[in-house]
Formats: structure tokens, C-alpha cells, sequence
């Protein structure tokens, strides 16, 4: 493999770790501890999971309420999908430009990295901003979450997404912050990795978002 | 180079999600892999758009074709933006996925069930409203 190859390069530094655990090293060559990264980065996805597992109760419940009207109005009535297109590509380009940054970041280039991580930001707004004023029209004309439980489904699921953009965004600004003062140390590349699982993972959740909640409520 | 000790694995054996599959390698080369993740995703979106809205299909068919795109767009998500992969060096990943996986369906699946189960024994609701 590359790594393995590669691996020679980097000298004896950081196989320290590897010293006194080798029981079965004859055997298997598995047994060195993983690197930090690796561990940091598995952890995390673990917790994205956990995270996607309490999105599929809201998006449970939204399947279960979402005929339930009580009279109000319905998705159809609702949901603009000229928006929610916008919304999507939004999204979508923020991810692409999320993992630019991420590249940018692995190698050290600034112009990658922040300008990546800038044009994410950017993109994250806007997303939010149309979901807001989406939102506030919706109260407006009556339709808020004490309307009806599909309301209240409805604002439960997709507010929750949008709050998690809303960290995200914070996040996105402390890693800009922590790259520009401290530089790329291995730490901090963690926590950029991090982040970018994060961002790309909240994309999968508007996928299931557009598609159930929009598209099925205002078209099928 | 002391900071990029945490890049690879001691011995090629592991991956943290969302790092490449492979060695180091050349920044054009991941952006490519973006890209062809982007274009993916953005058809799989543009299609999904246009069944919602078309007549062109047979109109049961078109949730269960919106399911099917979605999941797909989901799979490319996976695959080309957090990189994880069948490779043998992601079996920790996709493991964590596959139970993740599992729970997700149990819980929606089992609340759909239930509660279309129980719909249908309670009968119509006749309280008038208040």
C-alpha cells in the first residue's frame, strides 16, 4: 500500500507508540495503536451517528403527523420548492467547497483553506437565511407550531437541522480563527477534520429533509 | 513535517472517516473526487426535483423513485464527500454505519408500523371538536 511505502519516510518519531504492545505482532500487523487521527476521527462518527439516529425519531414522527392537520393548511399549501431548490444547491456547493478546504487544510495551503472554509460560511447563511424567512412567513400567515401536529413535526425536524447549521457556522468561524492563530498543528487538523465530517453529514440530513418533508409534501 | 505524523496510519491499516483512501495524495486528485461527487449528487438532486413535479411518470410510482434517488444521493455523500468506502482499510467505519443503519430503520420503520397498526384499530375519531 502507499501508506506503507510512504511510511519510511517519517523516520522513527512516531512509532513510538507501537513499544511494548506487540504481543501478537508476529502474528498480525494490526496491533500498533492507531494514530490520534484516527481514533479522534472514528470517535466522531460515532457521535454523527447517534446524532443521525435522533434525526430519524424526528423524521419518524414527521412521517407519522405529517397528514395530521387539524383543518390548517397542509405541505401543499405551504412549501415553496423554488426555495427549498435554492436551499439545496446552497447546501450542496457548501459541501463541495467544505471539502476543498478540507484538501486545503491537509496541504497546508492557505488560499484553499480559507478560502474554502469562507465560501462554506458564505453559502451556510444563505441557507439559513431563506430557512428563516421561510419560517417567519409561515408564522405570519398562521401556520406556526401550535397549529397543528404536522406544524409541530414540521418546525420540530427541520428547526433542528437548522440548528445544527447554526453551530456549524459558530464552528466554522472557531476553526477559521484557531487555523489563522495557531497554524496547522496536528490538533487543530483534527478538529478541522472534524468539522468537516460535520458539515458533509448535515447535507445527508437535507437530503432526507428535501426529499420526505418537501418534495413528498408538496408534489407526491 | 512533525505535524503531519498524524496523517497516516502506522501501518496503511486504518482510516479516520473523511480522510482519503489512499497515501498521500496530490491535491488535484482529491479535487477531482469532490467534483465527481458534486456532479453526482447535483444529477441525482436536478432528477429528484423534476419527478416531483412531472406528469410525465405514473404518479404512484413517484415516492417510492424519490425514496430510491434519495438514498442514492445518500450513498454518494458517503462515498465521495466523508470517504467511506468497502476498502479494507474502512471495515471500522462502515461497521459503525451498518449499525447505525440498522437503527435508523428499526425506529422508522417500527413507528410507521405501529402507529398505521394502531390507526386502523381505533377506528374513525368521533369526539366533535371542541
Amino acid at each position: 500500500m502507499t501508506a506503507f511505502q510512504a511510511g519510511a519516510e517519517y523516520g522513527d518519531g512516531r512509532r513510538e507508540e507501537s513499544h511494548g504492545h506487540g504481543h501478537a505482532g508476529a502474528l498480525f500487523n494490526h496491533t500498533d495503536p492507531a494514530s490520534k487521527r484516527i481514533i479522534v476521527g472514528y470517535g466522531f462518527w460515532i457521535f454523527l451517528l447517534s446524532d443521525i439516529i435522533m434525526f430519524s425519531a424526528f423524521f419518524a414522527t414527521y412521517a407519522v403527523l405529517s397528514g395530521e392537520t387539524a383543518g390548517g393548511p397542509s405541505g401543499r399549501d405551504l412549501f415553496d420548492l423554488h426555495n427549498v431548490a435554492i436551499e439545496t444547491a446552497c447546501l450542496l456547493l457548501s459541501s463541495f467547497t467544505c471539502g476543498l478546504a478540507a484538501i486545503g487544510a491537509r496541504a497546508h495551503q492557505n488560499l484553499m483553506y480559507y478560502g474554502g472554509m469562507a465560501a462554506t460560511g458564505v453559502l451556510g447563511l444563505g441557507f439559513l437565511a431563506i430557512e428563516i424567512h421561510e419560517f417567519v412567513g409561515m408564522i405570519a400567515q398562521g401556520a406556526g407550531p401550535t397549529r397543528s401536529a404536522f406544524l409541530s413535526a414540521f418546525f420540530t425536524l427541520v428547526g433542528c437541522h437548522g440548528v445544527h447549521v447554526t453551530l456549524g457556522l459558530l464552528w466554522l468561524l472557531t476553526m477559521i480563527a484557531q487555523v489563522f492563530a495557531k497554524g496547522y498543528r496536528a490538533d487543530i487538523l483534527r478538529r478541522v477534520l472534524c468539522f468537516a465530517l460535520f458539515w458533509h453529514t448535515l447535507d445527508i440530513i437535507w437530503v432526507a429533509i428535501f426529499t420526505v418533508v418537501y418534495l413528498f409534501g408538496a408534489g407526491a | 513535517m512533525s505535524s503531519m505524523e498524524d496523517y497516516e496510519p502506522l501501518h496503511g491499516s486504518d482510516h479516520a472517516p473523511g480522510d482519503e483512501p489512499v497515501g498521500r495524495h496530490e491535491i488535484a486528485e482529491g479535487v477531482v473526487g469532490y467534483l465527481i461527487g458534486l456532479g453526482l449528487a447535483i444529477l441525482l438532486t436536478a432528477v429528484s426535483f423534476f419527478i416531483a413535479g412531472t406528469s410525465l411518470v405514473w404518479h404512484p410510482s413517484i415516492p417510492i423513485a424519490l425514496v430510491v434517488l434519495a438514498i442514492a444521493q445518500i450513498g454518494v455523500h458517503l462515498v465521495f464527500f466523508l470517504h467511506i468506502t468497502t476498502g479494507p482499510d474502512n471495515v471500522n467505519n462502515v461497521l459503525a454505519l451498518a449499525f447505525g443503519v440498522l437503527i435508523v430503520f428499526l425506529i422508522i420503520v417500527g413507528s410507521l408500523w405501529i402507529m398505521y397498526n394502531m390507526n386502523q384499530n381505533m377506528g374513525p375519531m368521533t369526539v366533535p371538536m371542541g
